[in-house]
């Protein structure tokens, strides 16, 4: 089964999903990170999610979900590099994903982990 | 039969064709502004056209409905005329009015003409429903490029209204000018949120000093597209709130508490310029 990689730098874990989210994914993708957080005692998660050009509601629960499951663990969630037309779809499905931080893009993703540890 | 009822007609506008013409322009006249020569010269060629038009239409059978074949050319007539006079800012009485005025002479030559009581009275109905829905054929056309115009121009308002212009490295502003509804915060959202990606901006300032009322409506459109740039990673700061604005957001218990919110753009753009990490200092006056 195709598994989305989640790749450790340092104390944070960079997830870039590259390609189309399916619900099946999804969950997979939730069960795996919450166990490398734990297992790699991470501080922080960043999502790209620069290349996704669709959303539903289910992605958007399921992004919101990974960020409170990674509070919960003590790691802070910065999504980056949401599109406009998902930004867009997003805010008209009621899903503004409170409490998950954003940037522009991930060099600015990784400043944002970066700060409270400095 | 409908044929038949055209004979009367068809025959008139042949003998008189001339007679007629300048009967009608002598019509149009009177009831058009003062011309300059060069517009009456104009109405006399459309009219000749027209009025040929309209006889070879009644002699190729067509009816009082104008929407069939035999009168393509003269809808094609009167749609270019309809559309020259809505442009030169005619009403859509006068254009009617024009046609209407085909009446008189129309009726004049046939009561000299036939001089049977009944086939006058037949030649008369038919003259009769042919003019009306000519005329109502004109209003329609005339109707319809106003419309054109008036949609044109909105498109037109919609896209000059939403400049997204930028005030300094990764500070965008978004000054917003009339009334917000649904279809314009999409454009709005839309190309500020383009604007963030290409330029890469951090903070963006919408600015509604331009906007007349704020309603619930209105206000829920600015926290959209305040989520939606949040989404994108980009804070906005909105400011440009009067006096009245700032009433009416409470009176209404719109809550804005997650956003920054200053009186002015000069002072949304220092805060911004803050978060930026640049500063704006006075150069020390020069003495002498």
């Amino acid at each position: 089964m195709e598994r989305i990689p989640i790749l450790r730098m340092g104390r944070f874990l960079l997830v870039t999903i590259q390609v189309d989210m399916h619900d099946q994914l999804a969950l997979a993708l939730q069960d795996d990170l919450t166990q490398r957080i734990v297992k790699d005692r991470a501080r922080g998660v960043l999502i790209d999610i620069s290349s996704l050009d669709v959303v539903d509601s289910f992605i958007g629960r399921m992004i919101s979900n990974i960020a409170a499951m990674s509070r919960v663990l003590d790691a802070q969630t910065v999504v980056v590099g949401m599109r406009p037309a998902v930004a867009i779809t997003l805010v008209e499905l009621g899903l503004d994903l409170p409490g998950v931080r954003t940037a522009l893009n991930v060099e600015r993703g990784m400043a944002l982990l970066q700060e409270p540890l400095s | 039969m409908s044929e038949r009822d055209n004979d009367a007609l068809v025959a008139l506008l042949q003998r008189h064709e001339a007679a007629i013409l300048d009967e009608w322009l002598r019509e149009q006249s009177a009831s058009r502004r003062r011309g300059d020569p060069a517009q009456d010269a104009e109405a006399r060629t459309t009219s000749r056209e027209l009025l040929a038009a309209i006889a070879g239409a009644l002699a190729a059978g067509g009816g009082a409905d104008i929407a069939g074949a035999p009168w393509e050319k003269v809808r094609d007539i009167l749609a270019e005329l309809s559309a020259r006079r809505a442009n030169q800012g005619y009403s859509a009485s006068d254009t009617a009015t024009l046609l209407f005025a085909l009446k008189q002479p129309l009726f004049r030559h046939l009561r000299e003409d036939v001089k049977d009581a009944g086939k006058f009275a037949d030649a008369l109905w038919r003259a009769s429903t042919v003019v009306d829905s000519l005329g109502l054929h004109a209003t329609e056309m005339y109707q319809k490029t106003r419309e054109q115009v008036i949609e044109r121009q909105q498109r037109e308002l919609l896209e000059l209204s939403t400049p997204v212009v930028e005030l300094w490295e990764g500070i965008l502003a978004l000054p917003l000018i009339g009334t917000l509804d649904s279809g314009r915060t999409q454009v709005v959202m839309e190309s500020l949120l383009e604007k963030i990606v290409e330029s890469g901006a951090s903070i963006a300032i919408i600015d509604i000093t331009g906007v007349p009322t704020v309603d619930t409506l209105v206000a829920q459109h600015l926290m959209k597209t305040v989520a939606a740039a949040r989404l994108m990673g980009a804070d906005c700061i909105i400011s440009g709130i009067r006096p009245q604005i700032a009433q009416t957001i409470v009176h209404l218990g719109v809550d804005l508490a997650q956003v920054t919110t200053k009186a002015s753009l000069a002072d949304a753009f220092l805060v911004a310029l803050k978060r930026t990490g640049s500063e704006v200092h006075l150069r020390q006056a020069q003495k002498g």
